[in-house]
């Protein structure tokens, strides 16, 4: 794997004959090595999920953050490398305040992905600094029509919108069952969506990596339209029957 | 600067208010504390804006009654709901509630006033953060900060106070309190010039803050001492 890039991966202002940049896609390995995290436009709000690997039995449960509250009614959950998705979240936090102390009014969703796939990719333009090891999935719900929207912002700098995506290690199993829930679910709910997600996790998760923590929030109805982790109980009840669900399925196979 | 040149810069000091609220009334009761506020923003003697709510929700406990300057209680307002909003991002559980927000704001006042830029207010902060006992706080343009179990501002100072110390019990029912708050909203409308007859009442009792909807205050002018004739009929001076 190392040496493909054959001198011409040393540096983030090098293009590659055929006009590759490896930084930015060596950026992207560091996503793609990642714990699975994935993000669904409901009828009612935005679900994120993220597969948070346990270093060790000794860390405090609920610690160790993979998604982060950016506003009110806007939410982040990364994958790839946390120590650099901070300066993201810290990011657009700053644009969404200071939008909203000029305007008075909250930072439309479309416009803070775009400052935000602005900001990656200027780190791709400098010598002096490196990509981003991270991508950020990027959910909020518009406060007066109550829309929701996805977007995803990769190290490279480009933003995609979605109705529901998926990245990190899992992430084209998890897309292909994504896919599924919603063919079969086009009015899906937040409340319906728990044990869906919970049960994608669980089925993507490699039994050969370490253990690990569901990390779930979402904005919805029963959030008041808020950003918020889903309620331990909730979150246990969903994983509980969605552990139940792959079970009876393994059985059946 | 050298001798003789004169600033550019504009004049950024506030040492005379020009957009004012007159009385704010808090005190505390059985189960947390209430506020009260009339309605009006004074320009000068003229009642200018006649529905202003001096009453202001901070953070998930807090209450903030605001006299004095309007557009230093709306700077002020929108600079602790950004700190409310960073409250909110830490995402643990765990809000700043009335003696943060009180302490804060009596710092920001002091700090103020030292670089002679004061925010020309007199606050009343108070609130109740669950089982914490009920907190009530005056902080004013001049850094002055004081805890107490009922304040008023401007001319409730010396209206409201004397009442307020007659009947003031720490175990009075929410009604009661209301009751009270308004009998001297009441008071300062009959003998203060830049007051007015509809009022706000706030109630933060541990789990809400709850602002109400205007409240008309009763007021009667039909005193015999007003309506009766007091000089000669056929004194053509007289005008009354």
């Amino acid at each position: 794997m190392a040496g493909t890039g054959a001198g011409y991966d040393l540096s983030v202002t090098t293009f590659s004959p055929d006009g590759r940049v490896f930084q930015v896609e060596y950026a992207g390995k560091a996503v793609e090595n990642s714990g699975t995290t994935l993000a669904i436009c409901c009828k009612d709000g935005v679900v994120f999920a993220a597969e948070k690997f346990l270093l060790s039995k000794m860390l405090v449960p609920g610690t160790a953050k993979r998604i982060f509250p950016v506003h009110r009614r806007a939410g982040m959950s990364i994958a790839g490398m946390v120590a650099d998705a901070r300066q993201i979240v810290s990011r657009a936090r700053s644009e969404a305040t200071q939008y909203f102390n000029a305007y008075c009014e909250e930072m439309p969703s479309e416009l803070l992905a775009e400052r935000l796939g602005l900001f990656m990719h200027a780190y791709t333009l400098y010598w002096s600094v490196r990509p981003f090891g991270c991508t950020a999935l990027l959910g909020c719900v518009d406060q007066e029509t109550k829309k929701p929207s996805l977007f995803c912002i990769e190290p490279n700098g480009m933003v995609y919108k979605y109705q529901a995506t998926a990245e990190g290690k899992g992430k084209q199993a998890a897309k292909t069952e994504i896919e599924k829930v919603l063919a079969n679910n086009p009015e899906l709910t937040c409340e319906q969506a728990l044990m869906l997600v919970a049960k994608i996790i669980h089925k993507v998760h490699d039994e050969k990596d370490k253990d690990f923590e569901l990390e779930i929030s979402w904005i919805c109805p029963a959030s008041n339209y808020e950003h918020a982790q889903v309620p331990a109980k909730q979150r246990k009840a969903a994983e509980a029957e969605a552990k139940r669900i792959l079970e009876a399925e393994q059985e059946d196979d | 600067m050298a001798p003789g040149q004169y600033s550019t810069d504009p004049k950024q000091h506030t040492l005379s208010p020009i957009v004012t609220g007159a009385t704010v009334i808090g005190m505390k009761y059985k189960d947390g504390v209430i506020l009260a506020a009339d309605t009006l923003a004074s320009y000068g003697s003229e009642a200018r804006y006649k529905d202003v709510c001096r009453l202001k929700k901070v953070g998930e406990y807090t209450l903030l009654g605001g006299g004095g300057e309007l557009s230093d209680f709306q700077y002020l307002s929108d600079q602790l709901d950004e700190m409310a909003d960073e409250d909110w991002l830490n995402e643990d559980g765990c809000f700043m509630g009335p003696k943060e927000y009180s302490s804060y704001i009596g710092r920001v006042m002091y700090n103020r006033r030292s670089k002679f830029n004061p925010l020309y207010n007199q606050f009343v902060v108070v609130g109740k953060k669950k089982d914490e006992p009920a907190h009530l706080m005056y902080v004013d343009h001049q850094g002055t900060a004081f805890e107490e179990n009922f304040v008023a501002t401007g001319f409730g100072m010396h209206l409201g106070i004397p009442l307020l110390r007659n009947s003031w019990r720490a175990d009075m029912s929410l009604d009661e309190a209301k009751a009270l708050a308004t009998k001297c909203l009441e008071v300062c409308f009959y003998r203060d010039c830049r007051a007015y007859c509809k009022i706000h009442i706030g109630v933060c009792n541990g789990t809400s803050v709850d602002i109400s909807a205007p409240i008309p205050l009763n007021h009667f002018w039909g005193h015999g001492a007003w309506t009766e004739k007091r000089l000669e009929d056929d004194d053509p001076t007289a005008t009354w």
